[in-house]
């Protein structure tokens, strides 16, 4: 009834061009940013703060950048744990070694880290595809827990190579409490989804997805894939590692290499198949998925043993949490193979015709 | 001289174990195709319903006999595999017939995941033995030629000489028997062999099934040399490096991949490992697989699939 867009008419290209062109999601996008930003930091408690939204802005931030490479340039990569990791141990050196050093230049820094480790990676992908490509970015997993686990000079000589950081301040405010950690981890969330959404509206946006839906042909009309594919790299290992650096300093606080084991990798892809390969919507819908998933099910479970007069143990609770995290996947790759955003947008479109659907 | 020998013989039969759960991969990449992560939670799974019957078959049927429960158990486990074969292709590979192979890898990576959590829910989650009766006291090669001999590992031969009989036992089934015939069929060529009458749902069961089983032995050799536990999965990972190195559609490159890795990763560990701060045997593998990639991107034995638009 409300969504609808007769008597809206794009008279420029500027105005047919814009990100989102139905006057109603400018307004719905507005109101979502003006209560994540005014209203959140104000009604949500500090657990709601440190246990959900903090963990969530950051996730959907690493969400979107593993979407840019295996959403929008088809490659899968099950090594997103270890660009974390690499933007984490990275920021972290430069935060430490250059005392003074700001907060926001340190993150940057490790991302950049994480951009070349990811173009390394990336490389084999000039030869290989598909699954071998997938083994290959397993490799990178594999190397950087060994690597940030038994070379002391990335961890400062710390003996199991946990590290941890304090006074974290940016613009002379400091980033102590869980409102301002949450809003710091919002304004990145929020500054790279828009370059990022812009990015894949853009040439290179299109060159990811042609070499996605058919490398050869894309070779063919002169897409250089060689380019295509490690600026996928570059640009999403660049994202997932200050996501990393983000989960590490403000999130974790005190860390170890096991904070980004393969377990991480795994996680990050699920929440881009559930959320929606392809989408930038999906990663924020993948990952408040996964995140609160296993929150509910903590909850939930004891309760529906309880009605059966059952009682379940918080071994239980893990086991049948990995039973109904397999059987989603699955399931949502069955029935819904573009996830929860195209349930989105199919939703948007019948809303479009309401009430009649012709 | 005799130490670089122990570290080869040790490799080889580390290697022998890798080439099964490897094996577990190719044949199912073979006939449909599907890139199978869960075969590290299959073996898993095998492994824990073999431990677990094991012990309960004994308490339910009150016979003692060692012998008698563990192979009561191999069979009933492996009914169990059987079972869970035949959901797979029911519930999950039916419904994505003709999807990329980047689905079915995420799918598989599912069923990984429910394999791990349905498993610890039905037979436990401690640290299970397995009991087969392998002699553990090690026996020395060729103590005349050097001083004190080759140290080797009796329950590495047994484990070697049972993984080489179930080998030779595959493909025996794949060249003599009918169904072997038409598996081999199917993996040339799906359409083809649908369009001769080979039904490929049923195929598709037969060859997890076959998996399933080379799960439980995988399972079982690890097992009783490294007691039941979560763990088991990661052999999986490690053995993942072997299938690149070998090529996806080969068994004879996952029986040559995981012997080439198995020795690479011991060598490695031991004349490397100490410049590098040790613990090299994670990623040795995976970067030896990397770069012999970058040569020879279809493996060693694979098939060159040549891209046409």
């Amino acid at each position: 009834m409300f969504y609808r867009e007769n008597g809206q008419f794009k008279t420029s290209y500027r105005a047919d061009q814009q990100v989102f062109p139905i006057l109603q999601d400018r307004v719905a996008i507005g109101l979502v940013l003006i209560f994540a930003f005014a209203v959140v930091p104000f009604l949500a408690s500090d657990y709601l703060m440190r246990a959900i939204l903090i963990p969530f802005v950051i996730i959907s931030l690493a969400a979107l950048g593993v979407n840019v490479l295996v959403g929008y340039c088809g490659q899968i990569s099950l090594g997103s744990g270890a660009f974390m990791a690499v933007g984490a141990y990275g920021a972290y050196n430069f935060f430490v070694r250059f005392p003074g050093l700001p907060l926001i230049p340190a993150l940057i820094l490790g991302g950049l880290c994480a951009t070349l480790f990811g173009i390394l990676f990336g490389l084999p992908s000039l030869r290989v595809k598909g699954l071998y490509l997938a083994v290959a970015t397993l490799a990178a997993q594999f190397f950087s827990d060994w690597m940030f686990l038994r070379i002391k000079w990335f961890t400062l000589d710390t003996p199991s190579g946990s590290v941890s950081v304090s006074n974290l301040q940016v613009f002379g405010w400091p980033i102590e409490s869980a409102a301002s950690k949450y809003l710091l981890c919002l304004v990145v969330l929020v500054v790279v989804a828009v370059l990022t959404k812009n990015l894949v509206r853009g040439a290179i946006g299109r060159e990811w997805m042609a070499i996605r839906d058919m490398d050869v042909a894309a070779a063919v009309i002169g897409i250089r894939p060689m380019y295509a594919k490690l600026s996928a790299f570059a640009v999403s290992s660049f994202i997932i590692g200050v996501a990393g650096a983000l989960w590490a300093f403000v999130y974790l606080g005190a860390w170890e290499p096991a904070a980004f084991s393969v377990d991480q990798s795994f996680r990050l892809l699920f929440m881009v198949i559930i959320g929606g390969l392809g989408s930038i919507t999906g990663a924020f819908f993948g990952a408040a998925f996964i995140t609160v998933l296993p929150i509910v099910l903590n909850q939930a479970l004891p309760v529906i043993a309880g009605w059966f007069g059952a009682q379940i143990s918080t071994v239980g609770i893990a086991h049948a949490e990995l039973m109904i995290f397999g059987g989603l996947i699955v399931w949502f790759l069955i029935v819904e193979p573009h996830g929860l955003a195209k349930l989105w947008s199919t939703g948007k479109q019948k809303l479009r015709l309401w009430p009649f659907p012709h | 001289m005799a130490f670089f020998l122990e570290t080869l013989f040790g490799g080889l039969m580390v290697g022998m174990l890798y080439s099964l759960v490897a094996l577990g991969f190719v044949l199912i990449f073979k006939a449909s195709g599907v890139f199978n992560f869960a075969q590290g939670a299959m073996v898993l799974f095998a492994a824990l319903a073999m431990a677990r019957f094991a012990e309960w078959i004994p308490m339910w049927t009150g016979i003692e006999s060692r012998w008698f429960a563990n192979v009561a158990a191999f069979a009933v486990a492996g009914l169990v595999m059987f079972a869970v074969a035949w959901l797979i292709e029911r519930l999950v590979l039916r419904h994505l017939v003709n999807q990329e192979g980047a689905t079915l890898l995420m799918a598989t990576l599912g069923i990984a995941y429910f394999l791990d959590g349905a498993g610890q829910t039905l037979f436990g989650s401690n640290i299970y033995k397995i009991d087969i009766g392998m002699p553990k006291d090690p026996i020395f090669l060729l103590d005349k030629v050097f001083e004190g001999g080759i140290l080797i590992n009796k329950e590495d031969l047994y484990a070697a000489a049972i993984a080489a009989a179930l080998v030779a036992l595959l493909s025996l089934f794949f060249q003599k028997t009918g169904t072997g015939r038409a598996l081999r069929a199917v993996a040339d060529d799906h359409q083809a062999a649908q369009s001769i009458g080979i039904p490929l749902t049923r195929i598709w069961v037969i060859v997890w099934c076959v998996a399933g089983v080379v799960a439980l032995v995988a399972g079982m050799i690890w097992g009783s040399k490294l007691g039941v536990q979560f763990s088991l999965t990661t052999v999986a990972l490690r053995a993942l490096p072997v299938v690149i190195l070998g090529g996806l559609t080969s068994v004879p490159g996952a029986i040559i991949g995981g012997l080439i890795i198995g020795v690479g990763e011991k060598l490695s560990e031991v004349y490397l490992g100490p410049y590098v701060g040790g613990g090299i045997e994670i990623w040795f593998a995976y970067v030896l697989a990397l770069v012999f990639l970058l040569f020879r991107p279809q493996g060693l034995f694979g098939e060159k699939i040549i891209d046409r638009v």
